[in-house]
């Protein structure tokens, strides 16, 4: 993590150093990374539109209601990060862990319900593409979500480090911002695949 | 700020053990990137070799078929993926943090990660030669269904290496995008506004964004292709209502794009050099400038124009015709102001100059097959044929390897603080300038007679054009002799060059040569004026003179 020094006295102003360079790192891997979601959301889309039979046999769509309530709990824990954000810069610690760790269960039940969806689905990945495309979007989308968690329970572990959060720490801001990015990517990933049939 | 530190006291030698290890010094990973891709360069131009020593004669007698379609294919992706790209970076790592007068990279851990993926995923391509079934065999751009076809069963087999191998090289070229262009935005000297930045910085900061935009593409789609070679999707699968043709957009959408991430730096060192060489200000310095992500802009929207055999709409293939020729304007107003810079200079034909000049020359002659290649029905009369072949050899090697080498002549002072040889330097030009043309030109002559790319034997009537072709590419061969040679023998032996040998203008040109570890350090220069001031008599950075006299200073009691 980089440690910011105080600007010197009487030097020039842009002579201090740049205390934000990870989250500018941070900012344009995500942009970067989101291309390789509109490059799969393309795909699904070209596919889907030229497909002759789109369905595999036997499968007449997907159901979207419990879907519809994981969406609902992944998108509002954009709202509690938000709230634990807001406490942190207040130095509210505990109101701050208190919500970061219900942001990281509301990402875990959404993980879980994904789990209990594909087990209950009647196409595998080989199903044509209507399954390639589903179980790659899904599971592409998911693998983020996980990596979310996992980045949050470290900002938690450092949460207990005295003295952490002053001054140059970016990490909260960054994953707290990588979840906001996974749950604009599964809002148009739900539009797609469940809404749009 | 005082400059009462500088130049730092010199320290003693580091040790060229750094050289071999895991440093983050950008000085040294851009020797490091430089280094490992000349090696891969001789396997890349090894095969060359033997490519057009089958191709001396019509029949197909030196190597097996199979074993051609390999050859062929780790070729180019040898050539662009381990060694342009890596030399590129290398470039980068030396010149972006020097130019603008920043300590090091903006994550200098980062990059040593991005560097020592580059010999993990040579090893893994140069491993598939050995795996049975051979290497990857299905061309550079591995389209679907040839890419998907397993036919030895073998979970690990030539094609899942090569994908796997193109994934890497693209985490790797993200981790040092996102590096370079942080180090761009965020790290320049005081007073180095962006319209101070020397051209060089702009054009790396535009072929980085094309990184960003585009490497992600091709990474989707190259693991939806090692999902339908591995575990059986039909992703580009025509019997499992896959769509071939979707690969095609997603290997275009970046690989189109990765010839603009090739030529732009490259353009970068044309701006830095001519005004060096011919001691006056680059012309039109803004519109070189902007005229980078002019590119970048339509580079972005013209990937269809591989695809115009390949079964597009009409609209599409109109459309992406008009955008591929737009790319004309801003490479013309480049070109333009390259020979404005040049008009009435006092030219100093030195070994960088002549392969910029050589370079120069042979990029305008591939703009008008490029211009040529745009339109639709020739493209479709020539698609799949050496015309092809030539043009894009004349882009890579003939332009951008021959600035390659100009930026390496020019800078090698700086960074290893010894002289190269001029006339071992110019025997290399001569040789390679000659070599490139008798290579590449022949191709399109063949191209336009109707010879196909890819085949190991042909009609006798192309002979005379293939062995002179052939001769032109044992010729470049030759060519690397000398260089080497001189690289070596100059780095051990060469004359201890000064802070500055070309009297060239610029950050780097401030610094003891070779730099010490954080460049600048604390006493980071203030920058006053545009770059380029040649003959104006005006300074670039604030206490110039003084700077220059301690170093001289330090030079003399050297």
């Amino acid at each position: 993590m980089t440690t910011t020094t105080l600007p010197q006295p009487g030097a020039p102003a842009e002579h201090e150093e740049h205390p934000k360079h990870n989250l500018t790192g941070f900012i344009i891997f995500l942009c970067s990374e989101s291309v390789i979601f509109l490059a799969f959301f393309s795909g699904y889309a070209l596919l889907k539109t030229s497909a002759l039979n789109w369905l595999p046999e036997g499968v007449e769509g997907l159901e979207w209601q419990t879907p519809l309530v994981n969406t609902i709990v992944l998108v509002s824990s954009s709202g509690t990060i938000a709230l634990a954000e807001y406490f942190k810069n207040r130095e509210k610690m505990l109101l701050f862990r208190g919500f970061w760790l219900m942001s990281m269960a509301m990402g875990a039940y959404f993980l879980y319900g994904q789990a209990v969806e594909w087990s209950g689905l009647r196409f595998g990945f080989t199903s044509g593409t209507f399954g390639g495309t589903f179980y790659l979007l899904t599971g592409f989308h998911g693998l983020h979500v996980a990596t979310g968690i996992l980045l949050m329970g470290l900002m938690l572990i450092k949460s207990f480090i005295p003295g952490n959060y002053q001054g140059g720490e970016q990490g909260v801001q960054a994953t707290s911002l990588f979840w906001h990015f996974v749950d604009v990517i599964w809002i148009i990933l739900f539009l797609l695949i469940y809404v749009w049939q | 700020m005082t400059i009462a530190t500088f130049p730092p006291e010199p320290k003693p030698d580091q040790g060229r053990s750094r050289y071999f290890g895991f440093c983050t010094d950008a000085k040294v990973i851009g020797i490091q990137y430089i280094v490992t891709a000349f090696f891969f360069f001789l396997i890349g131009g090894l095969l060359a070799m033997v490519i057009r020593g089958e191709l001396i004669t019509p029949q197909s007698d030196l190597v097996d078929r199979a074993v051609y379609n390999g050859i062929y294919t780790m070729h180019g992706t040898i050539m662009l993926f381990l060694f342009i790209f890596p030399v590129l970076n290398g470039l980068n790592n030396l010149l972006i943090p020097t130019m603008i007068g920043a300590p090091d990279m903006a994550f200098p851990r980062l990059n040593a990660v991005a560097f020592w993926l580059v010999p993990i995923f040579g090893f893994l391509l140069m491993a598939s030669f050995f795996v049975p079934g051979g290497p990857a065999y299905s061309g550079w751009w591995s389209y679907p269904p040839v890419s998907i076809q397993n036919p030895l069963g073998h979970l690990i087999n030539g094609q899942g290496m090569w994908i796997t191998a193109v994934a890497l090289s693209g985490v790797s070229s993200i981790m040092g995008a996102i590096n370079f262009v942080t180090t761009i935005l965020r790290m320049r000297a005081p007073g180095m506004t962006l319209f101070r930045m020397p051209v060089f910085c702009w054009t790396a900061l535009a072929a980085q964004s094309l990184q960003l935009i585009g490497l992600p593409a091709l990474t989707g789609g190259a693991i939806m292709l090692l999902m339908d070679l591995t575990f059986g999707t039909s992703f580009y699968r025509p019997e499992g209502g896959g769509d071939p043709v979707l690969y095609q957009h997603f290997f275009w959408f970046y690989s189109h794009p990765a010839v603009y991430v090739i030529i732009l730096p490259v353009f970068g060192v044309f701006s830095e050099l001519f005004p060096v060489y011919s001691r006056k200000p680059l012309f039109g310095y803004l519109y070189v400038a902007l005229a980078s992500f002019i590119i970048v802009g339509l580079g972005l929207i013209v990937w269809v124009h591989h695809m115009f055999p390949s079964g597009v709409a009409q609209w599409m293939r109109n459309l992406f015709m008009v955008t591929t020729m737009l790319i004309a304007v801003p490479t013309g107003v480049k070109v333009f102001a390259w020979l404005g810079t040049l008009w009435g200079g006092k030219l100093r034909l030195t070994t960088p100059m002549l392969f910029c000049l050589g370079g120069l020359f042979n990029f305008v002659f591939a703009g008008i097959t490029g211009i040529m290649l745009a339109t639709v029905p020739v493209d479709i009369h020539v698609s799949n044929t050496y015309f092809v072949v030539g043009h894009f050899h004349y882009v890579i090697y003939g332009a951008a390897v021959m600035g390659i080498f100009a930026a390496i002549y020019h800078w090698f002072p700086k960074f290893i603080g010894r002289m190269p040889y001029e006339g071992l330097g110019k025997l290399h030009f001569l040789l390679t300038f000659i070599g490139a043309n008798l290579n590449f030109l022949p191709m399109h002559p063949l191209g336009l007679m109707g010879m196909p790319r890819r085949v190991s034997s042909y009609d006798p009537e192309f002979t005379f054009w293939n062995v002179v072709a052939s001769l032109g590419a044992f010729l470049l061969g030759v060519s690397i002799i000398p260089f080497l040679l001189n690289m070596l023998s100059a780095w051990i032996r060469g004359p201890k060059a000064t802070h500055n040998p070309w009297n060239a203008i610029g950050l780097e040109w401030l610094l003891p040569s070779p730099p010490p570890e954080d460049n600048f350090g604390e006493d980071v220069p203030t920058v006053i004026s545009r770059p380029y001031g040649y003959g104006s008599g005006q300074p670039l950075v604030e206490h110039q003179d003084e700077i220059e006299r301690r170093l001289e200073l330090m030079e003399a009691s050297a």
